[in-house]
């Protein structure tokens, strides 16, 4: 699993997630334990329908994905960047300079920015 | 020799001759590629890793340089502008003439945040947005929405008065005048100005609307106000940090300057209250 490209990583998340719906959050958290990369404190996943976008996030798989954000969030599908702070806080690309307690709350705060538009895959590290 | 000046004391010349060297970099695509930068450390720098652009000691010296190679891509379009900066302890306000249609233009309307007057709209035809998180080409903003207060001068007082420069971690957790000013911490000064404005500001695309270089050249010289403030007081880190820029190692992406090497912004531009 740590081989795993960040690309392949994720066309095999949004597979399951397409897949496997609601089911696929805990399933793919399970092998980023494995992966010795999983924060312990990382937040628990969620998956939930909000303002009519889809917003799912779970602990992160590949070490290196986010740079260490650790936690992998997706808006209708995409990848929203995420970033962790060092007090605990969340900020995302699209609200970058306004932490917020949780990444779920990072989320939400992302289609209430996004007001409908499409979030576009950030680029490949 | 560059003169920055406060906005709000521009002519009308002065205020056409920026706008029109903004665009012209636009157009040629050389703004873009400033947007990008940003972007790529805005993602790249992180509290427990290599951190050069934000959250750290380097921020201001890095948005330094930064602002200097655009005021100088600026100059090659016309060598007699220079990058004013937004007080926005003073001019706090939606009317402030900085959101004329013959500066920035002003607020989204509140449908989708789009930008409907001014040099910038997209409607003007010479500023859609390539460098983007979303699907939209049109700059938005949403002034004073998300946060209802920019900084008073009491605020920007008092972290202007905290003697140290950074300190241990280093980061958006680090107590001193560098993370009060960047705004992790506190009563929180720059950050909060992203937010006010809303829109591409808040985002790490930030540099997509051209307030970006007023907000930061402001923020530059409250550095310099701080150094004169504390003339025994100098950047820290000296040296030894991982991950952390040291006062003489070199910063990406240029790997040619040091925070040493730009301490002094006297050889490179003035202020107009200098």
């Amino acid at each position: 699993m740590p081989e795993l490209s960040r690309r392949q990583a994720l066309t095999t998340v949004a597979a399951l997630a397409t897949a496997a719906g609601v089911a696929a959050a805990p399933a793919t958290a399970a092998p980023a334990a494995a992966g010795g990369h999983h924060d312990p404190h990382s937040p628990a996943p969620f998956d939930e329908v909000y303002r009519g976008r889809r917003i799912q996030g779970r602990p992160a798989t590949g070490g290196h994905a986010h740079h260490g954000a650790g936690y992998a969030v997706h808006i209708d599908g995409v990848e929203l960047h995420l970033m962790r702070n060092a007090d605990g806080t969340w900020i995302s690309v699209v609200s970058h300079y306004d932490p917020v307690p949780t990444p779920r709350a990072a989320a939400r705060a992302a289609v209430d920015e996004l007001r409908g538009a499409a979030l576009l895959p950030f680029p490949a590290n | 020799m560059t003169v920055r000046k406060n906005q709000a004391a521009l002519t009308t010349d002065e205020k056409r001759r920026f706008v029109d060297a903004v665009l012209e970099l636009k157009r040629s695509g050389r703004y873009d590629a400033f947007v990008t930068t940003h972007n790529a450390f805005i993602l790249g720098d992180t509290d427990h890793g290599e951190r050069t652009g934000h959250r750290s000691p380097s921020f201001l010296p890095w948005h330094r340089r930064f602002l200097l190679e655009f005021e100088r891509a600026l100059q090659e379009v016309d060598a007699s502008v220079a990058l004013p900066y937004w007080d926005w302890t003073a001019d706090r306000s939606l009317r402030s003439s900085l959101w004329a249609p013959d500066f920035l233009g002003g607020t989204g309307r509140s449908l989708d945040g789009q930008v409907m007057d001014g040099p910038f709209a997209t409607r003007a035809g010479k500023w859609q947005i390539t460098v983007r998180v979303d699907g939209r080409t049109f700059l938005r903003r949403s002034l004073g929405t998300a946060v209802r207060e920019l900084p008073t001068r009491a605020e920007v007082e008092s972290v202007l008065a905290m003697p140290t420069y950074d300190m241990a971690p280093w980061n958006s957790a680090s107590d001193g005048f560098r993370n009060h000013l960047e705004g992790w911490r506190g009563v929180n000064l720059h950050n909060r100005v992203h937010v006010w404005v809303g829109g591409h500001m808040a985002t790490g695309a930030s540099p997509n609307d051209p307030v970006f270089w007023l907000h930061h050249a402001y923020i530059d010289k409250l550095w310099a106000e701080w150094q004169r403030r504390h003339p025994g007081s100098g950047y820290l880190p000296a040296a030894g940090t991982p991950d952390v820029v040291d006062l003489n190692e070199t910063m990406k992406p240029w790997n040619d300057t040091r925070p040493a090497d730009l301490l002094d912004h006297t050889p490179h531009y003035t202020f107009d209250t200098d």
